[in-house]
């Protein structure tokens, strides 16, 4: 292996679209796993994905009636996903969690947290956070500045394996 | 062999035991050997994955009883 060939990291783009615990946990895993390796990680976050990135105490964030209903019917923070089947008023993401527990695996917020400790490059939309009527204080900190389609498209595009999710 | 580091990963899920071992080399120098120990089956070949990624060395694998031990020399 060549001197130049060794010095390119690898890099890989998660386009984190989905709101529900499963894709978040996925993601999560796969971002953290990923920056372990020594790979450059970004992850753009779109959509749903925001559920991940508001602050767990932030309760009804959004600008006016509508966005705060969106706030309402679906609670943001990464500790307060739902299970996209089996959600049972909160009693299926309760069991996972346990299960969580009794297996040692890690949480979705854990490993938030080591991806940030790892340098995951975390990238806002912007287009949602007006959508949605959110403000960079709602969101956890540590991420980089919000970013529109372009950016997304140019991590994706030089980034040697992409996924959305 | 003088490993200057070890980690013990045991009951951990994927993927805890390669952040265990991520945070384990931060603290060492180059050349200086960890080893970590790991009950989850899978780490078998994630923990190869991770080396031959990272460019750390594993030096050194065995399994008894259910544990499996690697040992990695820091790049």
């Amino acid at each position: 292996m060549t001197a130049e060939v060794a010095s390119k990291r690898k890099s890989i783009c998660i386009i984190a679209y989905s709101g529900e615990l499963e894709p978040t946990w996925a993601s999560m895993i796969i971002a953290s796993t990923a920056a372990a390796m020594d790979m450059e990680v970004s992850i753009f976050v779109t959509f749903w994905g925001f559920g991940a990135l508001v602050k767990d105490s932030k309760r009804l964030p959004g600008k006016n009636l509508m966005q705060r209903m969106l706030s309402v019917m679906q609670r943001p923070g990464i500790s307060h996903r739902k299970l996209s089947k089996m959600n049972f008023m909160g009693m299926g993401p309760w069991m996972m969690f346990q299960l969580a527990k009794k297996y040692n695996v890690s949480k979705p917020k854990d490993l938030l947290g080591m991806c940030q400790e790892l340098g995951v490059k975390i990238y806002p939309c912007q287009m949602t956070m007006d959508l949605f009527g959110l403000n960079k204080e709602d969101l956890i900190d540590g991420l980089e500045d919000p970013v529109g389609a372009a950016t997304m498209l140019q991590l994706a595009t030089e980034a040697d394996s992409t996924l959305f999710i | 062999m003088d490993i200057k580091l070890k980690v013990d990963a045991s009951g951990l899920s994927c993927p805890l035991p390669i952040l265990k071992a991520t945070q384990g080399m931060k603290t060492i120098q180059p050349g200086e050997l960890m080893e970590i120990v790991a009950t989850d089956p899978g780490s078998v070949k994630d923990m190869a994955a991770w080396a031959s990624s990272t460019g750390h060395m594993l030096v050194e694998q065995d399994s008894a009883n259910g544990k499996f031990r690697f040992v990695l020399r820091h790049k």
